[in-house]
């Protein structure tokens, strides 16, 4: 177990790796990235258990689904600070001839990824494949997947979320980041969703909620409950209430970040308010 | 010429169900899925036999193609099954992002393609899928002629480490090819020397292209028939070799000829050894309600229409 101040260092390092990466190449998504980053460092350095390096079949191993391709910086830096691939290569993201493509892909062999994601509602109904997969191995490690709440627009989410319940796919936790921002805006102004939590309960999903998605002890504490949650018969949804941007003032509570890179001295400012605790890559 | 003999009716579908027996028995990595049509599918047998590989996903083929993607981590072959239309316009990205582009041994096979389908009418009827599919980098693309083709093609499949799709058909057609025979994925099949016109069929247009090539062969025509059950890979050494021999050519396929079999027929030929070429195929139309056997001739599906065309195609010979 990582002692809480570790995690959090990795927390400000996390940040810094997404702004510089999108920075650098002027591209990229970092406002789920950032909202997203305490929830993505605690399920990979405190909450999954993983085996050493990577196969793609994952067996006897916890997976992990990101469905929000787009937040690939965070995924990237995630990884890399977990060891999957040398942190370096963090410098190539969105160039030429890079493994780490724009959205996470399969195709160019990076380690820790096991789909392609990017075009947007299909990452449930990959990570119920997956958890399938370890009930026929009577292998009883757990399969996360994590989503936008915009995403959840996508027709193909019901379906899967329709399934799950109807199937009893128990060993598979479903995170929600509920920033309440999408690319044109609120989500409640681009297509309003209503109730989440209400949503997943009426399709039969165990649904609960982390009140501070910012929060690393919530984090922490909440995904633990979840996972004693599997197992008993229904899937279990975390809806994460997340501030899109978090830990870069002039980036929170806004969609305009959602697809921006910063400048220059908007880069400046925003490595000033996350310092470097692990090493710059 | 060489006679084929038709052993007596039967669907293609039935014969994914019966390859799908085998390798229910032979290999336990193989688990199917299905999207509401196991009964047009062919696969309860398998079902009773391996419950626990049975996937029913109700009518909701997006959400099929994806679990399938995810059953591949963890060491499975999957199997999906609906018909042609639902199993690929209707989940292009899905089977694009999740499957190809992710490089997941997923087989996606496909009922009721082409015009046959029948009465169903045109919103059933895809005669765009082979090119929907052949344009995914990475995907193998199969039509098999038969039941027993398709059995075997079935079993196939499993073996090969990728994508693939593989498209059959609803109606009972001639059961000719052999029930024994060896199913090699891109290796085209000579099934009839000749030396004035090559026709390269696929699917349910092999045995339509055997019959005109007898009915020529009265007219003092000698027709070669190769059958192409995967049109990805081509197999293009066989298409330039007959090419060379013929020196004409008659593509003939259920599906439009934009997107085809003719078309990469014809690529591989204008690259190679250009010779003419005619396309048996749909019109870029969509179909409508009908039998089968109505259907195919006032499309220029049969043999009738492939006699006519190759008595065209030998007129612009050089």
């Amino acid at each position: 177990m990582s002692e809480l101040k570790e995690l959090q260092d990795l927390v400000s390092q996390v940040r810094r790796d997404i702004v510089r990466m999108v920075h650098k190449v002027n591209s990229g998504h970092p406002g789920g990235s950032l909202g997203c980053t305490e929830f993505m460092v605690a399920l990979y350095n405190e909450i999954m258990d993983l085996k050493e390096g990577f196969d793609m079949n994952g067996r006897d191993e916890d997976l992990f689904f990101l469905s929000n391709g787009h937040i690939s910086p965070l995924f990237y830096s995630v990884l890399a600070r977990r060891g999957y691939f040398p942190i370096e290569e963090l410098q190539t993201f969105r160039l030429l001839n890079s493994r780490l493509q724009g959205h996470p892909a399969t195709h160019e062999g990076l380690p820790g990824v096991r789909i392609a994601s990017g075009s947007l509602g299909q990452g449930m109904s990959v990570a119920i494949g997956a958890a399938l997969a370890k009930k026929l191995n009577n292998d009883e490690h757990l399969v996360y997947s994590l989503h936008g709440d915009g995403e959840l627009q996508e027709g193909q989410n019901w379906e899967a979320i329709m399934y799950a319940a109807g199937n009893k796919v128990d060993n598979l936790i479903a995170t929600i980041d509920h920033n309440g921002q999408q690319i044109d805006g609120a989500t409640t102004d681009v297509l309003p969703m209503g109730d989440l939590k209400k949503k997943f309960e009426a399709f039969g999903w165990d649904t609960m909620e982390i009140k501070n998605g910012n929060n690393l002890e919530e984090i922490i504490q909440g995904l633990k409950a979840a996972k004693q949650r599997t197992g008993k018969g229904k899937p279990v949804c975390v809806i994460m209430d997340t501030v899109m941007g978090h830990g870069v003032d002039f980036m929170m509570y806004t969609h305009a970040w959602h697809g921006k890179a910063p400048n220059d001295e908007q880069l400046e400012i925003a490595l000033s308010q996350n310092p470097e605790t692990l090493g710059d890559y | 010429m060489k006679k084929y003999i038709d052993q007596g009716k039967k669907d293609t579908r039935s014969g994914y169900g019966a390859g799908m027996t085998v390798l229910g028995r032979t290999n336990p990595k193989v688990v199917a899925l299905c999207a509401d049509l196991v009964g047009s599918l062919k696969i309860q047998e398998f079902i009773n036999e391996n419950p626990e590989r049975f996937f029913q996903v109700g009518i909701a083929e997006a959400n099929m193609m994806g679990i399938a993607a995810g059953l591949t981590i963890g060491g499975y072959i999957p199997f999906t099954g609906t018909f042609a239309n639902f199993s690929t316009g209707r989940v292009y990205d899905q089977i694009r992002q999740s499957i190809a582009y992710s490089g997941k041994n997923v087989k996606i096979c496909a009922s009721h393609a082409g015009i046959t389908l029948g009465e169903d009418g045109a919103t059933h009827q895809i005669l765009e899928d082979i090119g929907l599919m052949k344009m995914l980098p990475g995907m193998t693309v199969i039509n098999p002629c038969d039941f027993n083709q398709t059995k075997a093609a079935t079993i196939a499949i499993a073996e090969h480490e990728g994508p693939v799709y593989l498209r059959f058909g609803r109606p009972a057609v001639a059961n000719f090819t052999p029930a024994d025979q060896n199913f090699e994925i891109g290796k085209a099949l000579l099934l009839n020397e000749g030396t004035d016109v090559t026709i390269i069929a696929t699917g349910h247009l092999v045995w339509q292209s055997l019959i005109a090539a007898e009915n020529l062969e009265s007219k003092g025509i000698s027709a070669e028939v190769i059958n192409i059950h995967t049109i990805k890979p081509l197999d293009e050494e066989a298409v330039i070799k007959s090419a060379q021999k013929t020196g004409a050519v008659i593509t003939a396929e259920e599906h439009n000829y934009l997107g085809g079999l003719g078309e990469s027929v014809a690529r591989t030929l204008t690259t190679n050894y250009p010779v003419p070429q005619e396309f048996i195929a749909t019109q870029d139309t969509f179909g409508e309600s009908g039998t089968p056997d109505q259907l195919m001739e006032k499309y220029g599906l049969d043999n009738k229409a492939i006699e006519k065309a190759v008595l065209g195609v030998l007129k612009r010979k050089a």
